[in-house]
Parts: structure tokens; C-alpha cells; sequence
């Protein structure tokens, strides 16, 4: 028991971390009854994955990814490093110093259409509402069924 | 210019979205022609593309010039496959575009210049996905065309549509992360989010595909892909989605949004993961036809229950999705199976688009709903109800149409691998369909029973004037307005001529299959 904890909980641990988040959010989406707590879920569903991939970025020792000044100006120290413009040769960074800056570019995008979806979701359980006067999904589809067997 | 054509493919949707948002919400008569030039210019370029393809082989485009692969870049990439997807792509939506112009007479809404928005950052999505050559940006772009479906699907005016929407919109946003975590994997283990990139990387050490990350990406990205596609198992959200929208968003929803994630399932296979490999290390390959006999069998079935004249094309979207997943997965050593596949985007794109640009007149001028109102179509709308029956043909797979031949190569291909039951779901699936256009045909030529019963009905979402309350005879024409029965005939039309010039479309696709396997041998 203690060996699998430490063999493949302890080093995968943010791994573990998302599914479990993800599976609650999943749960969510799947069994409540409520349109709003399925949309919370689906938001915890989401946001599960941005935290996998924000983890995969992290090094250890590592530092946020704006590359210090000292570095940057190396050894031209005389004149400020933006009037160098883009034709020197840069200086040689290394990048176990800093932390992957590509996950999180991505995940900012992510949380972008994350917060879109949430926008468009609310909005159509406002309109859900507006229609059926309830947001409990079995009665929502209670009302449907109705409804004139029309389209 | 002629090297931009790979992003004014795109942009010239999006200028046009930002157009109508900017004019067209005061004076709604910017709305339609801003979208019929956007989508003109789209097709303009989407032609030149293609026969640049034709004469130098695949395109690769970078947008500013940011190169890949330093993972910052976007690159588009169009190459023999998806540069006739984007051809279909752009005659599709703006064929949906010509159906919703709106007689002169018939009032204008308040959601007009919001629809036209929506419908050209749709097309947007749809040109994106199909070109974009890196696996994070089809994401965005996923997503782009979902959130704009959703729109599309809530926009109507009936109560039921807001729920398929919100249901639509479930399914459509865990199939999106599902999609997400894949190419997650990927990068974890690969380090690369461009497509091109990712195949070097995974061709280059045969020993990665058997990882459990690739395995797991693998996976995660089909699971998604299908939850988009309305695999059989995960096609719950897509009958109310797509027969409560209007006809207008219909008529581009259901032809291109499960098409165009086929084509993001087969490019993953074909130029990410790569056929060859594929074929090695996943053994599970006859599960997934499994999979696609018993969508092919369900959506069949389910048609066959349905009343209702869009929900049963949707059922048959369900059964199509399946035909082209298990081609794809067919695994034959001439890949006549994932030929068939491609060809079928194609040929399934504009079947779906003549059937339900159709049934959207017959909705609209006729009030007609259900199969068994259909009764006397043939007197009252000629011309529409024969483009109907053209696209009836081609669902069921008769000769010179083109979905004889797409069903030609799919079985071809079943036969080549040895997989019996694909087939014969294939070939049981044809007579299904045959079963009920003949059946629709027959209420639609000899029956006598009147649409009276229901002529003040409550019809479609936007019904115009209709005043049948004849009995018998005398039976009126009243063909749909020229906007409407134009594009149903042209998409007629173009099935027989997709089925025609079949030779030659299907050479130029498996060129550029073997362009693909090429890049995979040079490494």
C-alpha cells in the first residue's frame, strides 16, 4: 500500500489531482438535476484541465518566465537593452531557469473559451427559464413533452 | 496575393462577421450581402488554393511569418485532402446563405444581423479547422464553430431549441476538453503542438507510439472528436439540435459541423499519428469498426421510427457518421477504406445540404413537418421536391450519383480488409434508406391525403402566408421562392456532378494520402 503510494501517487501527483477534479466535475454535469450546477460542473470539468497543463509548465527551482534584465543586457550594459533592437546576437538563456511559458500562453486561451461557453451557457439557462419558469431539468423536460407535438 | 489565399480563406469571413457587427446591426440590408461577398471571397480563394495544390503540391502558410515550429506560430496547411474539403466548405455555407435571403415583402427581425454574425464566424470555425496545421489552434477553433452553433441552434423562435442548445452545448464543450487533455498529452511528451511537427517527431522514433501518454492522447483526441461528430453512443444532443433550429442554421449545421470533425479524425490519423504506424501499434482498430457497424445500425433504425421529416434526415446523419468512422478504420492495405471516407465528407456534406435546404422550403412555404403531410409535393412543388428526390438517391447510393461511389469505395475497402459486418451494415443501411425515401416518395407522388389538416399550423420557426385549405383537388403550385429552390437544384446538381467526376477527385485525394505517407518515409 505505502510502496504504490509512493510509486505512483507521490510522482504523478498532479495527475491524480485533475482526474479527481474532473471526475467530480463530470459527476456533476452528468447527475444533478440542476441546469446551474451542471454548468458549475462543467466549469470544474474545465478548469481541471487548464490546472494539467499550468502543472506541466513548472520546473523545479524555476522562476516565472520574464527573462531578467542583467541577462538580457549582458554585457552591453552601456546602453539600455531596448535601443539594441533585434540584430545582436542574443545572449544565451537557459531554460531550466525559468518556468515553460508555452502551457500557460495556451491555458490563458483556454480560460478565454472557457469563459465564452460559460457566457453562451448562462445565457440560454436565462432564456430556459425565461420559457419554463424553472431550472430543474426533468420538469424543463416534462414542459417540453407538453408542449404541441410541433416543431 | 495568390500566396495569401490560405488566410483570406478565413478572414474574409471574419471581416465580414466584424462588418455586419458594425453596420449591420443599424441597417439590417448590409447583412446579407456582407455574407454572400465574405463567403464568395472564401470560395474565390478556396478554388485558387486548391489548384495551387494541384499544380505544387501542399501549401504551408504562416501567419505574419512567425515560423514553426517554435510552438508560437500559426501555420495553416492545405494540402490535396482538406483543399476540396474547403471548396465544399465554402459552396455549403454559401448556398445556406442564398436560402436565407428574405423576400422583400416578409418582415425583418430584431436577430437578423446577429444570425448573419453567427453564421459567418461558423464558417470561420469550419474553414479554420480544416486548415489549420496545429493541434492547439484546432481547439480554438472547435470551439469558435460550437459556440457559434449554439447560437445558430438557440436563435429560433420555438421554446424547444433553447433546451437542444443548452444539451448541444454539454456535450459539445466535454467533447472539446476531452479533445484538449489529448493534445495535452501530447505535448507532455512530445513537446510540439504543430501537426507536421508531431508526426516528424513520432515517425522518427517508432518505440513512442507504444507509450501510454501517446496511447492516452490518442484516445482522449478520439473520444473527443466523436463526441463532436455524433458517434453513435455520443449522438444524443444532435437530432433536437439540428431539427428545432431553423431551417436557415440547419442548412449549414448539419452538412459541415460532423463532416468537418471527421476530417480532424482522419487528419489526426493520417498526418499526426500517422496510417502506417497506426496500424502497428493500435490493435483495437477492428473495435472501432464495431463501433461504426452498430452507429450505422442504430442510426438506420432510428430514421425508420421517426415521424418528422428532419429528424429522421438527423437519425441518417447518425448512420453516415458511422459509414465514414468505420472507413476510416477499416485498415486496408490499398486504403480504399479512408479514400472512401474522404470522398464520402465530400459527397455526404452536399447530400445532407440538398436534403435539408429541401426540407427547409417544404417547412417554410408548406408548412410541412411530418413525412405523412407530404402527401400531393410533387404537384405543389415540382421543381423542390425533384432536388429532394436527387438527394434521396444519393443517400441511398444510386448510380450516378455520388453516393454510389463513395459507397463503392467504403465496400471496396470492407471487402479488401475482410471486415464482413461493415459491409453488410453498409449494404442493410442502403436498403434502409431506400425503404424510406420510397416511402416518402410514394406519400409525396400518389398520396391523396391533404395537407388541410394542419395548413394554419404551426409549421416552422418562420412560416410564410399559407392559405391551402384545399381538400382533393385542385392542387396548387407553389413552388418556393427562386432564393430557395436555387440552391436546392444547385446542390442536386452538384451530387450528380461530385458522382460523375468521381475518377479524378478520388486520384487527386489519394495523391495527396501518398504525399502524406512520403513525409512519413523521409522523416
Amino acid at each position: 500500500m505505502l510502496s504504490f503510494f509512493q510509486e505512483t501517487i507521490v510522482p504523478h501527483f498532479n495527475f491524480w489531482i485533475y482526474v479527481v477534479i474532473m471526475m467530480i466535475g463530470l459527476w456533476s454535469v452528468i447527475a444533478k438535476n440542476n441546469l446551474v450546477k451542471k454548468l458549475i460542473g462543467l466549469s470544474i470539468f474545465q478548469t481541471a484541465i487548464l490546472l494539467l497543463y499550468v502543472s506541466l509548465a513548472v520546473k523545479e527551482g524555476a522562476t516565472i518566465p520574464v527573462i531578467e534584465s542583467q541577462v538580457l543586457a549582458g554585457s552591453a550594459h552601456t546602453e539600455p537593452p531596448a535601443a539594441e533592437g533585434g540584430k545582436k546576437a542574443l545572449p544565451v538563456i537557459n531554460p531550466d531557469g525559468y518556468a515553460n511559458p508555452l502551457p500557460h500562453v495556451l491555458m490563458l486561451t483556454a480560460i478565454v473559451v472557457g469563459v465564452a461557453t460559460l457566457g453562451v451557457a448562462l445565457a440560454l439557462t436565462q432564456m430556459i427559464y425565461k420559457d419554463f419558469g424553472t431550472l430543474e431539468e426533468d420538469e424543463v423536460l416534462r414542459k417540453i413533452k407538453a408542449l404541441h407535438d410541433d416543431v | 496575393m495568390s500566396e495569401h489565399f490560405p488566410a483570406l480563406i478565413l478572414l474574409a469571413p471574419l471581416f465580414g462577421a466584424l462588418v455586419i457587427g458594425l453596420f449591420g446591426l443599424r441597417d439590417h440590408r448590409v447583412c446579407l450581402p456582407a455574407t454572400l461577398s465574405a463567403l464568395a471571397v472564401s470560395l474565390f480563394a478556396a478554388i485558387a488554393l486548391a489548384r495551387q495544390v494541384a499544380t505544387g503540391g501542399p501549401v504551408d502558410y504562416f501567419m505574419a511569418g512567425w515560423e514553426e515550429p517554435l510552438g508560437i506560430g500559426i501555420q495553416l496547411r492545405a494540402d490535396a485532402i482538406n483543399s476540396l474539403l474547403l471548396i465544399v466548405i465554402a459552396v455549403v455555407s454559401l448556398l445556406a446563405a442564398v436560402f436565407t435571403i428574405r423576400p422583400a415583402g416578409e418582415r425583418d427581425t430584431e436577430k437578423t444581423p446577429y444570425f448573419y454574425i453567427l453564421f459567418l464566424l461558423l464558417a470561420v470555425g469550419l474553414f479554420g479547422i480544416t486548415i489549420a496545421g496545429d493541434a492547439f489552434n484546432v481547439f480554438v477553433l472547435i470551439e469558435v464553430t460550437a459556440l457559434s452553433s449554439y447560437g445558430l441552434v438557440a436563435i429560433g423562435s420555438s421554446k424547444r431549441c433553447k433546451v437542444a442548445a443548452f444539451h448541444y452545448l454539454i456535450m459539445g464543450t466535454v467533447g472539446a476538453s476531452f479533445y484538449l487533455l489529448g493534445v495535452g498529452y501530447l505535448y507532455l511528451k512530445l513537446g510540439s503542438l504543430n501537426m507536421q511537427d508531431i508526426h516528424r517527431i513520432l515517425d522518427a522514433d517508432g518505440t513512442l507510439h507504444d507509450t501510454r501518454a501517446i496511447r492516452t492522447a490518442f484516445v482522449f483526441i478520439l473520444v473527443g472528436i466523436w463526441t463532436k461528430m455524433a458517434l453513435f453512443p455520443l449522438h444524443g444532443w444532435l437530432p433536437n439540435a439540428y431539427s428545432y433550429s431553423p431551417s436557415g442554421s440547419a442548412a449549414i449545421l448539419a452538412p459541415l459541423v460532423t463532416k468537418v470533425s471527421v476530417y480532424v479524425m482522419v487528419r489526426m490519423m493520417v498526418s499526426v499519428f500517422g496510417l502506417d504506424r497506426l496500424e502497428m501499434n493500435v490493435d483495437w482498430g477492428h473495435l472501432v469498426v464495431w463501433l461504426a457497424v452498430i452507429a450505422i445500425v442504430a442510426g438506420s433504425m432510428m430514421a425508420l421510427a421517426q415521424r418528422e421529416v428532419k429528424k429522421m434526415l438527423c437519425c441518417l446523419i447518425i448512420a453516415e457518421v458511422g459509414y465514414m468512422v468505420g472507413g476510416a478504420w477499416l485498415g486496408d492495405p490499398g486504403r480504399w477504406g479512408i479514400t472512401g471516407t474522404l470522398y464520402h465528407i465530400l459527397a455526404d456534406a452536399l447530400m445532407t445540404s440538398c436534403l435539408f435546404l429541401a426540407a427547409g422550403a417544404f417547412a417554410k412555404w408548406l408548412g410541412v413537418v411530418k413525412l405523412d403531410d407530404l402527401s400531393g409535393l410533387f404537384r405543389k412543388m415540382p421543381l423542390a421536391a425533384t432536388g429532394f428526390v436527387i438527394g434521396g438517391l444519393a443517400i441511398i447510393g444510386v448510380p450516378p450519383t455520388c453516393g454510389f461511389y463513395s459507397k463503392f469505395y467504403l465496400i471496396r475497402g470492407g471487402i479488401e480488409s475482410g471486415q464482413w459486418f461493415y459491409v453488410a451494415a453498409l449494404i442493410g443501411s442502403s436498403l434502409v434508406n431506400a425503404v424510406l425515401f420510397f416511402r416518402i416518395f410514394e406519400i409525396a407522388y400518389f398520396g391523396k391525403n391533404p395537407v388541410a389538416s394542419h395548413a394554419h399550423g404551426h409549421g416552422s420557426d418562420d412560416h410564410g402566408p399559407h392559405d391551402h385549405t384545399h381538400d382533393e383537388a385542385p392542387v396548387v403550385r407553389r413552388e418556393p421562392p427562386l432564393h430557395a429552390l436555387v440552391p436546392v437544384l444547385i446542390a442536386a446538381a452538384l451530387l450528380v456532378l461530385l458522382g460523375i467526376f468521381n475518377g479524378p477527385i478520388v486520384e487527386f485525394i489519394r495523391t495527396g494520402l501518398i504525399e502524406t505517407a512520403k513525409v512519413v518515409s523521409n522523416g
